[in-house]
């Protein structure tokens, strides 16, 4: 007989051997998948986990953690805050589209000119364009306590009509002989996001990512809003009682993650992807609420998960390519990381008893 | 632009269609929601239950072993929700996430050799005589059973949860699973049954968009149906007749975009296509405001520690 | 003779770092009314849990009318005739009488056919209660009712009560034991569980008393003196707080007619609240729980703010400030619910330091935490008020109940509060930390400070209070002077018997 124990406190081990364990078993279940695929599952594994980093192409690939991790990381950082504090923002794909659009607008509107503020006041109008779209839910949860997963999401949506809007009418270029998707950021020097170290794959996104981590572990450990987060998410009535107010905190932490998902947007629309287009979102904002999962919500942990993530992305374009391996497999690889971390956390927790005797 | 091109006859009828994936996933979730428990996986499930009906379909010919295959393909997915929340104790709101996001991608994975492809067609209930009853026939008696199936089905939770022990014990684990539990009623299992059975109505709504409403198979072709079937159970306050009239509702506006769209109205495609969001959105604003019917352990995870 | 209703022998049952019951033994006949006495901790509810098929025993046997009684469920208990009133009732607020009547049944009829006999029964034992209700309007008092009639219509054998008083006035409790007599008189057997000696010594035919899971002795309560049976209970004499004798000095805070709706569904509005205390005074709130104490907290924590006019701290309006702002002046609180209300349970004790003594005690500077001073306030706490645990950087959640008590009663005595304001000080907390609790309480007033306790403890009321008021229905009764006030005239304060005028057995 197998009973579940609750630990008289958290364990710490457990808590950092989670993610560790959920990888571990995620490789194993997806070399099943694979297999099943019809696919051989070592050398897919190897393709997706080693090739990237130590193959004989990695010197392409590398640089490509940095571009695939940064939005993965800035977003995640944001939505971590809200995830520990029991605020569910999950439409960061829509905040990340919506500061991409703002971003590539305020640029688009100053070309041809060549000013080096262009760059610095896109950056602004992206991050407000994400702040923005986040503080739709965050108001209407405050002032009528709607939903805000459900509202959050329902604005990914919103979001990717008027992506579709945007590319196909005022963003279009109008010297685009008629194809959909507005001019390529990448051409125009003022507003192109490029990389500060040719070959490095380091833009300012990917600053802007390690900035982001920083202040969030400065913020979550040593500063006053970061320790009523962590209240909050612990114990909600302990946290008003200490002084905490419920309303700003959710406007605090749903402005953080949109502002910084829209950065991702801006950051990524003037470098890596260069233009709007109408399938210029390619699922970073739902993949960062697997990253921010994978790193406990905690920014170190983030960081660590993001650069995983990039990976099985990077990975799984190659075994893509080389083996053949479906889009779709690698998307439902991630998923199961999530399963699995979510299933081994109970540990962090609880124990299990056998019967009667100590297994510890 | 011409707004008489739409048949008023064929736009109601096709609100019913436009309505009954949606009943079928916000009923199964009212009805897990009714025991407790926040499963927010329901895209993920009506995806599976999307391309396991479709494939069934295809496969064997019978879009109702389709429809079949569509509920056990939406039960087993919930399951792996039902063991994260009740077994693992994992956070729900994670566990749906979870689950939708394996659902898509995995959807995805069984669908490839199936884009495309043209499912058999469900043939309409022969009524007889009643589906020449002008204006009413084509509107109430030119459907497949499923349908029919999708109404009664709300009748029968409807009737279940207000009238029998099994209803009421239901209610009571929603409401205070401490409570439940000092009875004497497993918990536990109560939930997982909830829980799986959200995940088969979920299913046929899924299916009901791949073999009827389109039919075809389509990467991601829930399109957020899942998640407003979420919010409409916020809508009729866990009431399934209230349910049954938000659902068609949104069939409605859905169908009412469709048909301006076809009909060339002056608006942009995009920002009529954004319309069954935002009116979602709008809508939860203005019920947000009662919260007082929602179960009260809803969301809370349950672990019997004596 | 014949075989006693039920027989324990030798019932033991561990958790992990304790043993709730060990070795115990007991019989009850038909018809008897059985005390189990002992103090929080000693394991009644373990044993009785047992019982009710709740919790099974590692080992011991439990037989009934002389055949062997091992129920897997509290199904298979209430088949066999046992019957079980909750200490925290097992009930569901949004649904109606009927219907949880309904849910703790085996056969229950049609909801028509139940009301009828929820009426018949309810009316036979002097117990009024309408069916339609929805329990979450109902009074501590008829939620009892409930309960008790949820197993009187099961006719059964044993009915178990786990510290029925605590939630009723004094008339009620009357009532409650003619209920139970004439239910002896019956023949069903009583086990009826508390640490409230003169009420066992009123009702009870024979009592078991444990400590620390083991039986210490049985008694026959009429015969036995409540000292000899406290003696018993707690093994050791008490400390007994000492009140001295001082003149209150100016008003600290003033309720002016302070209204609250209640945050919760269920709760209890305030109604036109008016009291002051004053410095070095001790204010002891009674009352039957929901009747508005929560709430009272809440308005004087600022976890609810009032409009204008209505909470004073000296000659300062404080209704709109929050928590922060209140306690940066000196109005300090403690909630009832240790953990998740006081506390975060699974955040360390130097984090629930900071929690509350963050303003205060100087921990926070420019927004920025200062958490070795935090560590430091923690670990005083845990010195100067006896908290036993390895060291501060312990989860909340790993220390025993009266332990945290301690912990979040010294967290904000140690703040040199102005106004303390505590809810249920000393519930479930050993009897010797309860009294180092109340003496700390004591000695804050001494120096000057106010202090309102929020109590459903009468004894401990009278122990510490100078005045004493009652909360009923969200309205406070006008506070009196506590000495020579006297059960009567307490429990009309708190509102007598609760709809229970047309009462009659």
């Amino acid at each position: 007989m197998i009973r579940l124990e609750k630990r008289p406190q958290p364990s710490q081990a457990f808590s950092w051997a989670t993610p560790l364990l959920a990888v571990l078993a995620t490789m194993f279940f997806g070399g099943l998948l694979f297999a099943a695929l019809g696919k051989d599952p070592v050398s897919s594994i190897i393709t997706i986990f080693w090739e990237p980093l130590f193959g004989s192409n990695a010197f392409y690939y590398r640089p490509q953690l940095l571009i695939k991790g940064a939005p993965l990381v800035l977003i995640a950082i944001g939505l971590s805050l809200g995830f520990k504090a029991g605020i569910w923002n999950i439409g960061a794909e829509g905040q990340y589209i919506i500061g991409a659009i703002f971003g590539a607008a305020v640029g688009l509107a100053f070309y041809p000119a060549q000013s080096v503020f262009i760059f610095p006041l896109m950056i602004l109008a992206g991050a407000l364009g994400g702040w923005l779209w986040a503080m739709i839910p965050a108001v209407l949860k405050v002032k009528f306590g709607t939903n805000e997963i459900l509202v959050s999401l329902m604005l990914v949506y919103v979001a990717e009509q008027f992506l579709a809007s945007m590319a196909l009418g005022v963003l279009k270029n109008p010297e685009g002989f008629g194809f959909p998707g507005s001019r390529n950021l990448q051409q125009y020097a003022s507003a192109h996001n490029g990389e500060l170290i040719a070959g490095s794959g380091m833009h300012w996104g990917v600053v802007a990512a390690f900035i982001a981590v920083i202040f969030a572990y400065v913020l979550l450990a040593r500063h006053r809003l970061g320790f009523a987060i962590r209240v909050t998410g612990e114990a909600p009535r302990a946290a008003k009682f200490s002084g905490v107010n419920p309303t700003r905190l959710v406007l605090f932490c749903m402005g953080t993650s949109g502002l910084l998902a829209g950065l991702a947007g801006m950051f990524e629309v003037a470098g890596p992807a260069g233009q709007i287009t109408i399938d210029f979102n390619v699922g970073y904002g739902f993949t960062a609420i697997i990253v921010a999962f994978l790193g406990r919500l905690h920014p170190i942990g983030i960081l660590l998960a993001g650069g995983l993530m990039a990976l099985t992305y990077i990975g799984g374009d190659i075994a893509q390519s080389q083996l053949g391996l479906p889009a779709a497999a690698i998307q439902v690889f991630q998923g199961m990381l999530l399963f699995f971390l979510l299933a081994f956390d109970l540990f962090t927790n609880y124990r299990l008893r056998f019967g009667h005797r100590e297994v510890a | 632009m011409d707004l008489s091109s739409i048949n008023p006859v064929l736009f109601v009828a096709g609100f019913l269609v436009a309505a009954t994936p949606l009943i079928f996933a916000a009923l199964g979730e009212l009805v897990a929601e009714k025991s407790g428990v926040l499963n927010l996986g329901v895209e993920g499930m009506m995806i599976i239950g999307a391309i396991c009906g479709f494939a069934t379909a295809v496969e064997t010919g019978s879009p109702l072993l389709g429809f079949a295959a569509a509920a056990v393909g939406g039960a087993a997915l919930s399951l792996l929700f039902a063991f994260l929340t009740q077994i693992t104790l994992a956070n729900q709101v994670a566990s749906g996430l979870a689950l939708t996001l394996f659902g898509l991608g995995f959807s995805a994975l069984l669908g490839q050799s199936y884009v495309g492809v043209k499912p058999p067609r469900l043939a309409e209930v022969n009524f007889g005589p009643l589906h020449d009853i002008p204006v009413l026939g084509p509107i109430l008696f030119s459907h497949d059973i499923v349908l029919y199936f999708g109404f009664a089905l709300v009748v029968v939770v409807w009737a279940v949860l207000k009238y029998t022990r099994a209803g009421l014990i239901l209610r009571a684990v929603g409401e205070s699973h401490d409570a439940a539990h000092a009875l004497g009623f497993r918990v536990v299992r109560i939930r997982t049954l909830a829980i799986m059975f959200g995940g088969a109505c979920a299913g046929l709504g899924g299916a009901y968009i791949s073999l009827i409403r389109v039919p075809q198979w389509t990467e991601g072709m829930t399109a957020g149906v899942g998640w407003i079937a979420l919010a409409l159970v916020v809508f009729a306050s866990w009431k399934p007749w209230r349910l049954l009239l938000g659902a068609y509702l949104f069939g409605g506006i859905t169908q009412l975009q469709l048909n301006l769209q076809g009909a060339g109205v002056a608006i942009p495609v995009e920002y009529l296509a954004m319309s069954p969001y935002i009116i979602t959105i709008l809508v939860l604003v203005v019920l947000s405001a009662d919260k007082s019917a929602a179960p009260a352990s809803l969301g809370r995870t349950f672990h019997a520690s004596s | 003779m014949n075989p006693p209703l039920l027989a324990l022998s030798g019932l033991t049952k561990a958790y992990p770092g304790v043993v709730a019951n060990d070795d115990v033994s007991l019989t009850i006949a038909p018809g008897e009314v059985h005390a189990l006495l002992g103090e929080n901790g000693a394991g009644k509810s373990t044993l009785v849990k047992m019982i009710y098929g709740l919790v099974k025993p590692d080992s011991g046997v439990m037989r009934m009318h002389g055949t062997l009684f091992s129920p897997q469920e509290p199904r298979a208990a209430r088949a066999e005739g046992v019957g079980m009133v909750f200490q925290h009732f097992s009930l569901f607020d949004a649904l109606s009488v009927a219907e949880n009547i309904a849910l703790g049944m085996e056969n229950a009829p049609r909801l028509g056919v139940l009301s009828q006999k929820i009426t018949e029964v309810s009316e036979a034992y002097g117990l009024p209660l309408s069916p339609d209700r929805i329990v979450g309007d109902l009074s501590a008092g008829e939620r009892q009712r409930v309960e008790i009639i949820r197993c009187l219509l099961q006719d059964p054998k044993l009915l178990i009560m786990d510290e029925p008083t605590s939630v009723l006035t004094p008339q009620e409790v009357e009532i409650l034991f003619k209920t139970l007599r004439k239910l002896s008189a019956e023949g069903t057997a009583i086990l009826y569980i508390s640490h409230k000696l003169e009420e066992i010594r009123a009702l009870c035919d024979s009592a078991t008393i444990l400590r620390l899971g083991k039986v210490v002795g049985h008694c026959t309560p009429s015969e036995t003196s409540a000292r000899d049976m406290a003696e018993m209970m707690v093994g050791s004499t008490l400390k007994t707080p000492l009140r001295a004798d001082k003149t209150p000095g100016g008003v600290l805070l003033e309720l002016r007619g302070l209204k609250a709706k209640s945050p919760s569904a269920f709760g209890m509005p305030l109604r036109d609240i008016s009291v002051q205390v004053r410095a070095g005074e001790v204010l002891g709130i009674g009352g039957v729980a929901g009747n508005g104490q929560d709430e009272l907290l809440a308005a004087l924590s600022g976890e609810t703010l009032s409009a204008k006019d209505m909470v004073w701290f000296k000659d300062q309006d404080i209704g709109p400030l929050g928590p922060t702002a209140r306690r940066a002046l000196g109005v300090l609180t403690a909630p009832e619910e240790r953990l998740g209300h006081a506390a975060a349970p699974d955040m360390s004790l130097t984090e629930n330091a900071m929690l509350t003594g963050a303003v205060r005690e100087n921990l926070v500077r420019g927004g920025m935490l200062n958490w070795p001073a935090a560590r430091r306030f923690a670990e005083k706490i845990i010195q100067a008020f006896d908290v036993r645990t390895p060291g501060p950087g312990n989860a909340a959640r790993s220390l025993s109940g009266g332990n945290l008590q301690k912990f979040v009663i010294g967290r904000e005595v140690l703040q040199r509060p102005e106004v303390l304001v505590v809810n249920q000080p000393t519930w479930g907390v050993d009897a010797s930390a309860a009294a180092a609790i109340r003496q700390a309480l004591l000695d804050l007033a001494d120096n000057g400070a106010a202090v309102i306790v929020i109590s459903q403890d009468l004894d401990e009321l009278m122990e510490i209070s100078d005045r004493f008021a009652a909360l009923n229905e969200g309205r406070l009764s006008e506070p009196r002077p506590a000495q020579g006030l006297t059960v009567d005239e307490i429990g009309l304060m708190m509102g007598g018997a609760h709809g229970m005028e047309v009462a009659h057995v």
